[in-house]
């Protein structure tokens, strides 16, 4: 089963147009652009990356939807 | 807040916006013609008839180029959720991730499967099986919108969930209640209809050109039946779910129904005004635009047109006599029609914040009966809770942009109604067998592909312009919702994001054509 869902994907992919191979291309570069470029150094998630715990998190919003309140 | 956060909140709006509407540019082709292909093929399985194939390979073929350059582009709007929209991530909690996550899972194993048999699937799985996957493609790919629509739909209309102030975030009362949601199912269904007439616009105005150069004749005819049936149907539905939008703007967001019109003090019978422009101020027709956008003297913008008597009242509330708030009536509030000022809303978020953080000090302290007291208080108004974060000396900052707001509505209607208009005069012409001599119909139809794409585009504007300050409705304005991080990262990524998403759209353009060149026989 496994080997007729790979062999119809592999045959697939080799049977691609010219058309089709250059969109698998820019399909791959987007990719790469996107999460390889964009993502790693321009879009850290910010609660994830710099606090530790829910706790920290909680407290880091906390300052920014009370200000002035803390 | 000071200046250098306000260029942080402004540039990443205009990020938001910028990615939301490139993204847009590829979604709606992938919802509509994703139906138009399960349609062909249908009635090539039914007939046996071998054009039928041949048209469903020429469409899934430009079906192909918009899904691959499209693909993925959604998920840039989730990394700015993470950097940008820190603040607004956390509150909404697990409201957004129950919807997203079923998104990410259906879009990747129903169209990841199904799109592979379309395309690769020809000669290796029988007939049946194949119209099956297209058909299970179509109803992926719209599926997948339901749950970006729901979230989009829960922002504008926030329930089925409770704010936990020890977390500061949402949580999830009832998954019935977020899906089912009035605002997200009118919405959903408005959004796909309005796409499947963009969708048929696009084969229409592809067969039109066909046409015109006197090529491929008969699968550019049969593709237009198929495509102004669809498209007839589609902008009724579009219609038809627009005027139960109106309904529900007018009942849960009234200032962006107010701004759309650019109604300024409301009445009983108010009129619908069908075209008009608004006051050139101080400064001309460009600073008064300028102005807009920065929601500056939004009090007086003033528009005057054609009106039709009753219609906004009846448009709203389906009542004549109904009464409907004007901006000014929604600012400074309107005791005879019992509408708080927005100096009250703001006094009342006020109480909520202060609440709030005294709930928490209190927890802190172990004082359990003054932190009880708090949160009654706070629970209380956490209805206007984003009021709180306005000066109720300047309670003008929660207009959103009139003219832009005005002049999106109307020409989506327009352009909408031209739609309508140009589907059944198709469909005529090709009842009496006169399309291919109406040149001028052929033309307008070549035409009304990227006029589609405009009022597409400007249904958002509408709905995303119209709701300013809001990011939740009533209960987050963008300012808080916004990281406090340095504008200039955000100001090179809007940069970087308009060189990435117009390359990929010159791309799309260029091999969509060249596609369109060679042709039903290539």
């Amino acid at each position: 089963m496994l080997r007729k869902i790979w062999n119809f994907y592999y045959e697939g992919f080799r049977n691609l147009s010219a058309d089709g191979r250059k969109l698998w291309f820019i399909i791959l570069i987007k990719l790469f652009i996107m999460f390889a470029v964009l993502k790693v150094f321009f879009f850290p998630d910010i609660l994830k990356e710099k606090f530790h715990s829910d706790r920290e998190r909680i407290q880091y919003v906390e300052q920014n939807l009370l200000p002035g309140n803390q | 807040m000071n200046a250098t956060h306000w260029a942080t909140v402004d540039w990443s709006r205009a990020q938001f916006a910028l990615t939301a509407l490139y993204h847009w540019i590829f979604v709606p082709l992938t919802l509509g013609l994703s139906f138009i292909l399960a349609i062909m093929e249908t009635i090539y399985y039914k007939t046996g008839d071998e054009k039928w194939l041949r048209i469903e390979k020429f469409w899934m073929k430009l079906f192909g180029i918009n899904f691959a350059i499209g693909v993925a582009t959604g998920i840039i709007l989730e990394f700015e959720f993470g950097t940008n929209w820190s603040n607004y991530s956390w509150f909404v909690g697990d409201i957004f991730g129950a919807p997203l996550a079923i998104e990410g899972i259906m879009a990747f194993f129903l169209e990841s499967t199904f799109v592979a048999i379309m395309f690769f699937g020809w000669n290796k799985v029988s007939r049946k099986v194949h119209l099956w996957a297209t058909w299970l493609t179509a109803i992926g790919t719209n599926l997948s919108a339901l749950w970006i629509l729901v979230a989009n739909g829960w922002m504008q209309n926030p329930v089925g969930m409770h704010f936990n102030p020890d977390t500061m975030r949402n949580e999830m009362l009832s998954f019935a209640n977020v899906l089912f949601n009035p605002v997200s199912v009118n919405k959903f269904v408005h959004t796909v209809f309005s796409a499947y007439t963009f969708s048929a616009l696009f084969v229409v105005a592809v067969s039109a050109w066909y046409l015109l150069k006197k090529r491929h004749r008969e699968q550019a005819k049969y593709s237009i039946l198929v495509a102004s049936a669809f498209g007839l149907l589609s902008i009724i539905g579009t219609i038809v779910t627009g005027d139960g939008s109106a309904k529900q703007v007018a009942r849960y967001q009234p200032m962006k129904l107010a701004a759309m019109e650019g109604l300024q003090r409301g009445s009983r019978g108010a009129p619908l005004i069908a075209i008009g422009t608004p006051n050139v101020r101080k400064g001309g027709l460009l600073k008064s635009m300028a102005d807009d956008l920065k929601g500056k003297d939004q009090l007086d913008v003033h528009i005057k047109g054609f009106e039709i008597p009753y219609g906004l009242s009846i448009l709203a509330f389906n009542d004549p006599h109904a009464f409907v708030p004007g901006v000014k009536d929604l600012v400074y509030g309107n005791d005879k029609e019992g509408i708080p000022s927005y100096k009250e809303r703001i006094r009342s978020g006020k109480i909520a914040i202060n609440a709030l953080a005294a709930y928490k000090k209190a927890k802190k302290a172990g004082n359990n009966d003054e932190a009880a007291k708090q949160l009654e208080l706070f629970k209380a108004h956490f209805k206007d809770f984003g009021y709180g974060y306005f000066d109720e000396n300047h309670p003008e900052a929660l207009v959103p942009p009139v003219t832009i707001s005005f002049f999106s509505f109307h020409t989506m209607v327009i352009l909408g109604t031209w739609f309508l208009i140009l589907f059944v005069w198709l469909y005529y012409a090709l009842f009496k067998r006169k399309l291919e001599t109406n040149k001028t119909l052929l033309r307008l139809a070549v035409i009304s592909f990227p006029l589609g794409f405009i009022a597409q585009e400007l249904g958002w504007v509408v709905a995303e312009a119209g709701r300013q300050p809001w990011v939740i409705q009533d209960l987050m304005p963008a300012q808080v919702a916004v990281s406090h991080i340095e504008s200039s990262g955000v100001i090179i990524t809007f940069f970087l994001f308009f060189v990435v998403f117009t390359a990929l759209l010159i791309a799309e353009i260029k091999i969509m054509t060249g596609a369109i060149r060679k042709g039903f026989d290539h």
